[in-house]
């Protein structure tokens, strides 16, 4: 069985002054050994709020109220805190954003790095220092034995992200789950960081769950992407099909509004309007106030999945009638 | 050096320098050479993209320009006037010509006043308006950032990302300045958010006659939005083309690393990378010669001890280094 991860009408909500709300409604993906599955979307759209339920890290006040997650066919729902905590850092590990908030500031990086160590893999405190020492080579950082004594502050912050990895790597985790891994780096720094993600999912045979808004960088790293709008699936689908064939207009729209270097031509084109909030109720499709697209059926009725392909599936009416013309063309 | 079109500003030689103080005495030990001698002209009517890694001192030469921070060395040049090192008050009717939008609205808006009062700030320091005047001008200003009358009323809070950036836009605007710093001002939104904050930027260009110096680190963006383009690294100024030019046609070994470094939106086109050694270097301890030498990968000997003149190698085409040669 090759399949990793398998998420399936996940539902996260919240609980608020103004009720319960839901950040993510009825999500369902898969991610496969040695894949990168990236989830792109705008911010507030529900993108982090899956991963951290997959991690089952989401805040005091959050809670997974329907759906399944199987980790290499086990349930992690029904896991309590002990044994969530066994998973984490060992089979299933996150790099997030921020380093520097990520990283304790008042340990050295050395003992960050041997923690995880000493406690999953129970190594011996020298076994442990030889192994961090292995890791921060291994993501390309110079000196590792002095850097073993310092602490975050004072490092870069590619330095940090590196260091980030390292710890997430530590246990050769068969997931690794990154939440904008590389939004706060310059450019050439995210250019090393990615090829880094990219050479260890290979020689690791890891499977990769990359959270991202920068289609620049999903076009580079996917396998396959799954496009998130206000807490749903929009549209999932293999790199090429999404950027070379997008059938959601949300998807679209994504796409036109990144400006393309190597196009001066290509105008830049913004999605009008912004993102509903979570507290909004809206008939039919979500996505309809703000499609250009958008007919009355749109407005009263929200749509499937269509199946358009093995792999691409489109959230939206307008995939209806190609989608039973193919059904009608197939049975007859 | 000089360009045929209107200099609205002449930039010479600009220097900025933090001391690292320390001891008893409080003895500058040491300088962060944030700005190093940066000499350009920002020309009447356009959008000059400064582009480079954080730290590589392109907020602190916008600040500069503006005054917000006190000039170490060099002239500045306004419409003709000098006013590096002038004193805050006579400043001050600068100030009204030259104004920033920053990256973060919401961290320059006071959480406990209405968005109306804040943007009628400007108009009670500044012009000699009535009451009932100045608030019919910020209803006027808010319709003119695609904002509705109404929001008058409302705190900051109650705004979304691409409605503060609004704001940032509009209380920039309220005086109808010449010039504007736009520092990161797309760089925390969504794309699509992005996209309707730029052509805002775009259509307030036309309708007031504005110059813009667009400071950002997303190449992408630069590239659509501005007319020329200046890269700076280390504090000095690694190269500054036409936009079409510069991303035609890098010459500076810097700036093709940092363009070839940016992922492209097109699947399985990986374009072959210039790999850039380790990082920036300290400012604090800053490299003799060439700013660059320390990570390029043409750096040569003369490189290390020469720092290079910079020159106009191509019409418009200037560039910092000495293994350019046209």
């Amino acid at each position: 069985m090759n399949q990793l991860l398998e998420v399936n009408d996940l539902v996260t909500s919240f609980r608020t002054a103004e009720g319960k709300l839901s950040a993510v409604r009825g999500v369902s993906f898969s991610v496969d050994k040695g894949e990168t599955l990236c989830i792109v979307g705008e911010s507030g759209c529900g993108k982090s709020i899956t991963t951290l339920s997959v991690m089952g890290l989401l805040p005091s006040n959050g809670e997974i109220s329907r759906g399944s997650i199987q980790f290499s066919g086990e349930e992690l729902t029904t896991k309590n805190e002990e044994e969530l905590r066994k998973l984490r850092g060992n089979e299933i590990s996150m790099i997030f954003q921020e380093p520097m908030t990520a990283l304790n500031p008042v340990f050295t990086i050395g003992y960050q790095l041997r923690e995880p160590l000493m406690i999953h893999k129970r190594l011996s405190k020298r076994e442990a220092t030889q192994k961090a020492i292995t890791l921060l080579d291994q993501v390309g950082i110079p000196h590792p034995v002095s850097k073993l004594k310092q602490f975050p502050h004072e490092l870069s912050g590619g330095m940090r992200q590196r260091v980030m990895i390292a710890m997430a790597l530590a246990c050769n985790p068969s997931l690794l789950i990154a939440d904008e891994p590389t939004t706060a780096l310059d450019v050439t720094i995210q250019a090393q960081i990615l090829d880094l993600i990219d050479d260890l999912k290979a020689d690791l045979g890891m499977g990769v769950v990359m959270v991202t808004h920068d289609m620049g960088v999903v076009a580079e790293v996917a396998d396959r992407v799954m496009v998130m709008y206000a807490g749903e699936v929009v549209e999932v689908g293999t790199v090429t099909e999404i950027f070379e064939a997008p059938k959601h207009p949300y998807t679209r729209g994504l796409l036109a509004s990144v400006p393309n270097i190597d196009d001066p031509d290509h105008s830049m084109e913004a999605i009008p309007g912004s993102l509903p909030n979570l507290s909004e109720e809206i008939q039919g499709c979500r996505f309809h106030p703000r499609c250009p697209f958008a007919m009355d059926k749109c407005m009263e009725m929200e749509p499937p999945l269509f199946e358009l392909s093995s792999e691409h599936q489109s959230k939206c009416w307008l995939q209806e009638v190609k989608h039973y013309d193919k059904q009608s063309a197939t049975s007859s | 050096m000089i360009n045929s079109p209107q200099p609205l500003l002449k930039v010479r030689d600009v220097k900025k320098y933090f001391p690292i103080k320390s001891g008893l005495l409080r003895k500058t030990m040491a300088n962060v050479k944030a700005v190093e001698g940066v000499s350009i002209d920002v020309l009447e009517g356009e959008t000059l993209g400064v582009v480079g890694e954080s730290g590589c001192g392109k907020s602190t030469f916008g600040r500069t320009i503006l005054g917000l921070e006190p000039l170490t060395e060099g002239t500045i040049q306004f419409k003709g006037q000098e006013i590096g090192g002038l004193s805050d008050r006579k400043l001050k009717k600068f100030k009204k010509e030259m104004q920033m939008i920053f990256q973060d609205p919401y961290a320059s808006l006071n959480p406990r006043q209405r968005i109306g009062d804040s943007l009628e700030e400007a108009y009670i320091i500044h012009t000699s308006l009535k009451k009932a005047e100045r608030q019919a001008r910020v209803r006027e200003l808010l319709k003119e950032v695609g904002l509705k009358g109404e929001h008058y009323e409302r705190y900051p809070h109650e705004f979304s990302g691409g409605q503060r950036q609004r704001i940032g836009i509009a209380r920039a605007i309220a005086l109808n300045p010449s010039f504007i710093v736009c520092d990161e001002a797309v760089s925390a939104l969504d794309v699509s958010v992005q996209a309707q904050i730029i052509s805002l930027l775009k259509k307030l260009q036309q309708s007031h006659q504005l110059t813009y110096l667009f400071i950002s680190h997303d190449l992408g963006v630069v590239r659509h939005t501005c007319d020329r383009v200046l890269v700076m690294y280390l504090g000095a100024t690694a190269e500054l083309a036409p936009a079409d030019e510069l991303y035609k046609n890098p010459l500076h070994p810097y700036t093709k690393a940092l363009l070839s470094a940016i992922p492209r939106p097109v699947p399985g086109k990986k374009r072959e990378r210039v790999h850039l050694k380790g990082d920036l270097p300290n400012p604090a301890n800053y490299p003799t010669g060439c700013p660059f030498h320390t990570r390029c990968p043409i750096g040569t000997e003369e490189c290390r001890e020469k720092r290079p003149d910079w020159r106009e190698v191509k019409e418009g085409h200037y560039v910092a280094c000495h293994k350019v040669s046209l």
